[in-house]
């Protein structure tokens, strides 16, 4: 019999390895459930792993990268902080949706205005809608110790019938005949998010999400706070003790992720977007937290992991345009990462060992 | 009897308790699963999948009670996999469950092409016409369905299991102190694994509840965080089966209410009327968690165990 035994110390080796063993095992799985949907595996494989890289549209699809992986990495980040210090905020698409309508709102309501100033206070409003729809699982957990799981969570089914409510009413085109959605930002320069270098897809929703990676890497490793977050996850009496405040801690964590989903759905609103529509958000809130674990909730880590679940985003809509592939096949596949990802990581903290005898 | 502009008390009562059940099946389900000390996140996940399975195999076979239990294997399907994380592999409960819930919603999304715009066998009365047309009793007693009388009766059951069985003991022991169900011999990761399953059952069962009988159809996301809501109610109710039932009917209640109200033209908005289940829920667990510490929470509850001896 194989029995686990507690590791000493946690392997280094495999605190590296198991981000890229998960996937490998991820395409195993996956491959033999397109198989099983009569596709041919190896096919959607190279169409969701290789071709939006080095594949005949790869020109056009690189870009696409950073336009999907600017958001997830940007909410990642956020939730890693918290998800560190043992506060699960799990709403960051609730409040990837309230920035997107605060940042859309104070841009529309100065429309047809043409100032600088309008993008760089649209940015400010998207991470303070942000900010303020975490805050309500933040201040209800200090104050009357309430599960911000489920807070944050439920706050996102509210966020979503505001979208609704935007776009079908207090943010409607005027001039739209009559159809749901928000002026395009396309046509309004002065608020527009536009791709700096089209051809990599960096627009400016992508310089903060590299950014805020290192800032984050920074507090991380070499601030206070940084040290804070990680001694609060790892030993919350040691940390009592070294007089970190919970109630801080809470605070911090879930208005830093939720800023940080109010800027991504800023971003998107005004650029990829374009308006606020009622289907206007994606699930990027929720695949972030696939992005958090996958890139071992360390910011530099998360980077790459963004790419990597950008990857099967744009290669997944290759693979449902070209083969046929449901656009559910993916989420699935994004599902079972998480899964391998969280099965693979005992190895981290446990080892097999076969049990010699009658144990 | 009408109030509200046309809604009749005795029929909004009868409404809620057939509305409540994938709930109150659910947070039945997960009630005992946090009490063997297990925070499985992803009811969502289960709750759809057992939509799904009950829906297919109720279709398939053309009978809806092959179709429930159809749902509660589906669920309890999925629910290994947590348990398999969760107790084999020592992975983080909170992040498994969610990646449940990911994974749930995407495979029901997945295996639900081609299920849609089809109407389901029907699940009927359980009781004659004659017990329920008598007035008033008639429809809030014996004009349900007999999947409503058997969320009463799971209430009853699990709570007497709970309190006053050898199996409740166990279950609650290992809840509370796994250290100490381990030294006196039980297997605590198996029993876990058990309660998992059985949480996923009725999660799934809950789920197929709403597929089969309240929408009836199926529609991609159709649980529509009645998962979520469920794991509130096991709070709210502070993890026994009886309070999970007034949870869920009370729940049920405002859900009704609230359909009503929309259909009834009562001059607020829709959007708002549709949010405030949610807000409600929230509303609840504050008054709920305010002012308590723990409020009754198994003491183990979300604590991975590893036997080192």
């Amino acid at each position: 019999m194989l029995r686990l035994e507690k590791r000493p110390t946690p392997s280094k080796f495999w605190l590296y390895a198991t981000p890229p063993v998960a996937v490998i095992l991820t395409m195993i799985a996956g491959g033999i459930l397109f198989a099983l949907m009569g596709t041919n595996p190896f096919e959607v494989i190279r169409t969701i792993f290789w071709d939006p890289l080095f594949g005949e549209f790869a020109f056009y699809l690189r870009g696409q990268l950073l336009v999907k992986a600017g958001p997830l990495i940007l909410i990642a980040i956020g939730l890693a902080l918290g998800f560190r210090a043992g506060i699960w905020n799990i709403g960051a698409e609730g409040q990837y949706i309230i920035g997107a309508i605060f940042g859309a709102a104070v841009g529309l309501a100065v429309f047809p205005t043409e100032s600088r100033w309008i993008f760089p206070v649209m940015i400010v409003a998207g991470a303070f809608g942000g900010w303020v729809w975490a805050m309500i699982p933040a201040i209800l957990k200090t104050r009357f110790n309430t599960n911000e799981i489920l807070v944050s969570l439920m706050l996102v089914y509210v966020a979503e019938t505001i979208l609704a409510k935007a776009s079908t009413g207090f943010l409607k085109n005027p001039e739209g005949m009559g159809f749901p959605g928000s002026r395009n930002f396309s046509s309004y320069p002065a608020a527009q998010n536009a791709f700096l270098y089209e051809p990599l897809g960096l627009h400016w929703g992508g310089v903060a999400a590299l950014v805020t990676a290192v800032l984050a890497y920074i507090l991380l490793t070499r601030h206070q706070a940084g040290f804070q977050i990680r001694l609060a996850g790892q030993a919350p009496r040691a940390a009592r003790f070294h007089g970190v405040s919970p109630a801080r801690l809470v605070v911090l964590c879930m208005g830093l992720s939720g800023a940080l989903a109010g800027l991504a759905g800023m971003f998107e609103v005004t650029g990829p977007a374009g308006q606020i529509s009622i289907d206007f958000n994606t699930g990027y809130g929720f695949t972030a937290i696939i992005v958090a674990f996958l890139g071992r909730l360390n910011p530099l880590g998360i980077v790459l992991a963004g790419f990597i679940l950008a990857l099967t985003y744009v290669g997944g809509e290759m693979a449902s345009t070209s083969l046929g592939l449901p656009d559910a096949a993916i989420q699935v596949f994004q599902g079972m990462l998480l899964f391998f990802l969280l099965a693979v990581d005992v190895l981290t903290n446990y080892r097999f060992r076969l049990a010699v005898g009658a144990h | 009897m009408d109030f509200f502009g046309g809604i009749n008390p005795v029929i909004l009562i009868a409404t809620l308790m057939a509305s409540a059940v994938p709930i109150l099946l659910a947070a039945l389900g997960e009630a005992v699963v946090e009490r063997s000390g297990v925070l499985n996140l992803g009811v969502e996940g289960m709750m759809i999948i057992g939509a799904l399975g009950g829906f297919v195999v109720a279709v398939e076979t053309g009978s809806p009670v092959i179709g429930f239990f159809g749902g509660a294997v589906a669920g309890a399907l999925l629910s290994l996999i947590f348990a398999t994380l969760t107790q084999v592999f020592l992975a983080n409960q909170v992040a498994t469950g969610l990646a449940l819930t990911l994974f749930g919603l995407g495979v029901s999304s997945l295996g639900g092409q081609g299920y849609n715009g089809i109407k389901p066998p029907a699940t009927g009365q359980l009781l004659p016409d004659a017990l329920a047309d008598l007035p008033v009793v008639g429809p809030i007693l014996f004009g349900h369905d007999w999947v409503v009388y058997f969320s009463i009766a799971m209430t009853a059951v699990l709570w007497w299991v709970l309190k006053s069985t050898r199996v409740g003991l166990i279950i609650r022991a290992v809840g509370e102190s796994h250290e100490a169900a381990h030294a006196l011999g039980y297997k605590v990761n198996r029993i876990r694994l058990m309660c998992i399953a059985f949480g996923g059952a009725m999660a799934g069962m809950g789920g197929a509840y709403i597929s089969l009988a309240r929408v009836p159809q199926w529609v991609d996301g159709i649980t529509a965080g009645a998962g979520w809501i469920a794991l509130a109610i096991v709070v709210f109710a502070s993890w026994k089966p009886w309070r999970v039932l007034i949870g869920a009917y009370l729940f049920g209640g405002i859900t009704v209410l609230q359909l009503n109200l929309q259909v009834a033209g009562s001059g607020i908005p829709v959007e708002y009327l549709s949010m405030a289940p949610y807000l409600i829920t929230i509303l609840v667990l504050v008054i709920m968690s305010a002012g308590r510490k723990a409020n009754g929470a198994p003491a183990a509850l979300g604590q991975n165990f590893h036997a080192s001896r």
